[in-house]
């Protein structure tokens, strides 16, 4: 009995330890002497200062922070538009559009790459900034429709149709009854399109250009021959970025619930 | 008029500027690029302008070539596996979640995430490290005295594999939580009550009820495992190619544009061919499940 019930525990913990091996290790080697990191040869900050020196890889880190942090931000943004619009409005190819989210969110990233890559090419788009944004903005999409469109469900109709009765239109009735209903699934919505940016590698490197490249790319010319202890640090800070920013969340969620009380 | 007369009466530029932004961008980034891909694949190669007249077949037949089907027939290896290894692990790791309170389990489920946020190319680089000859995992084993010299991880369809689980977890876990959420609990109540062993109610109901989520989480595991280049490239030996690698050479290295676009429709093809069985599944215990597109519309 006693067995079986310290079993879930140990196994969840064993699931968690997997998980975080592998970056706790590139944090702690982002403090060693040693360069290829097998042993710990003592504290030290060159890798950090040899990053701040390495231009090529702190912009590439730069750019896919503000890659990633624009592309949520619209992403956000028109999905939210998206939803309505499939919330509120009976219109032509409506199926169509909702069979489109679908796919988009269950094709593989391989496909939807070369996808990317065909109509930029087809439009005469230089690969940049703007493909990489475009697509960023795109597969992030349908995750946050069905984020918010979850959200409107559970929403009141008859509150929506009060508020029309007394005279509010329609745009009053988004900004007074819609949107402070959505602002827990907006914030998850913007959050999960963040990750997804940060964590993409296959779409990014088929849309990137010369003039605009982001980690990803920088980092797999870099790994793909040897070992770079920079590597580490970039994985130590945004590791340090994504706790600070969980526990920023963490704050402002609890504030909320303390003005509710 | 038609079009308009169905819309909404009331403000009718703001409603009509909603659906005008949502059908163009899905029109002109999702719908446009897939039909490119398919018109794509068949035509004929051409080194300047990627693909150009006349139509040709001839992509889908060179799929049937030796080379080529092996790489096919290895990387559907390599990513079978690896569902197979998410579900294993992920089952009860789902099941265990969806018990826990509701804060324990968001937080949980939130630092399942925090990983992510270091680009998952960077946690394959960790896993490399991770297996290397002088790796932890080769200490681990020698300090342990399970092996006497180090064992050659990397390079190997194991280490890909191993790469493919750790990167594609979390998503085997989610719609599985989601499933085990909507589980009715007072149906494994009422068998126990009517004798139901662990084993049948384990089999019976939990098993079945659950099947829309096993079905979502191999299908959003397995098609993008077989597209997933980097873990093969720095993990992988020369024989451990995924369809990723094959799509991607074709793309950015022999400029075989068509050939590329008929490896995609293939898994794109493969693709609905889950989503029918995931359908199938879907009907068979009469509830809407978290990946259906009606949840959209």
């Amino acid at each position: 009995m006693r067995i079986s019930r310290s079993l879930p525990p140990l196994y969840i913990g064993l699931i968690f330890t997997l998980l975080y091996l592998p970056i706790t290790l590139l944090v702690i080697n982002s403090f060693n002497i040693s360069k290829y990191g097998y042993v710990w040869q003592g504290f030290t900050w060159k890798w950090y200062d040899k990053l701040w020196h390495n231009t090529a890889l702190k912009d590439a880190f730069l750019h896919s922070l503000s890659i990633a942090f624009t592309a949520a931000t619209l992403a956000t943004l028109l999905g939210l538009l998206m939803a309505l619009a499939l919330y509120r409005y009976r219109f032509p190819f409506k199926r169509t559009a909702s069979a489109l989210l679908f796919i988009l969110m269950l094709s593989p990233d391989i496909v939807l790459a070369i996808t990317f890559l065909i109509v930029f090419m087809a439009l005469g788009l230089q690969l940049g900034f703007w493909s990489l944004l475009i697509s960023h903005i795109t597969f992030c999409l349908p995750f946050v429709v069905i984020t918010v469109y979850a959200q409107l469900k559970g929403l009141d109709r008859n509150l929506l149709e009060a508020a029309q009765d007394l005279g509010a239109g329609e745009r009053s009735l988004v900004r007074l009854i819609i949107l402070p209903v959505l602002r827990p699934a907006l914030g998850a919505s913007w959050l999960l399109s963040f990750t997804l940016s940060l964590d993409d590698v296959i779409i990014s490197s088929f849309v990137t250009g010369p003039g605009y490249e982001i980690l990803p790319i920088r980092v797999f010319s870099m790994v793909k021959v040897g070992v770079s202890p920079e590597v580490n640090v970039i994985a130590t800070l945004l590791l340090a970025i994504s706790l600070v920013s969980a526990m920023l969340i963490a704050l402002l969620l609890h504030r909320k619930k303390d003005e509710k009380t | 008029m038609l079009r308009t007369a169905c819309v909404h009466l009331r403000s009718p530029l703001f409603s009509r500027t909603l659906i005008a932004i949502t059908l163009s961008w899905l029109g002109i980034f999702v719908l446009t690029p897939h039909l490119l891909v398919m018109m794509t694949s068949v035509l004929t190669p051409d080194t300047t302008n990627f693909a150009v007249w006349p139509l040709t077949f001839e992509a889908y037949t060179r799929l049937w070539e030796p080379l080529y089907a092996t790489v096919f027939l290895d990387s559907l290896y390599l990513s079978v596996t690896a569902t197979l290894f998410c579900l294993l692990l992920g089952y009860p790791f789902a099941y265990l979640l969806s018990r826990l309170g509701p804060v324990w389990r968001n937080v949980l489920l939130f630092l399942m995430i925090v990983p992510f946020w270091t680009n998952s190319l960077i946690r394959t680089y960790a896993l490399k490290l991770l297996m290397g000859n002088r790796g932890l995992f080769n200490d681990l084993l020698m300090g342990l005295g399970l092996i006497d010299s180090p064992i050659q991880m990397l390079y190997s369809g194991f280490a890909v594999t191993f790469g493919l689980v750790y990167i594609l977890f979390p998503f085997m876990v989610l719609p599985l939580i989601s499933s085990f959420d909507n589980l009715d609990k007072t149906l494994l109540e009422a068998a126990r009550d009517l004798g139901a062993s662990a084993a049948q109610r384990f089999w019976r109901i939990i098993v079945p009820l659950t099947m829309p989520g096993i079905i979502a989480g191999c299908l959003i595991v397995f098609l993008p495992a077989m597209g997933m280049f980097y873990v093969a490239d720095l993990l992988g030996g020369a024989r451990n190619l995924l369809l990723g690698n094959l799509i991607k050479n074709q793309f950015l290295v022999m400029r075989d544009w068509p050939f590329g676009s008929a490896l995609s429709v293939t898994l794109i093809l493969m693709m609905f061919l889950m989503l029918a069985v995931y359908a199938r599944a879907n009907r068979r215990i009469q509830r809407k499940g978290g990946l259906d597109d009606a949840n959209f519309a």
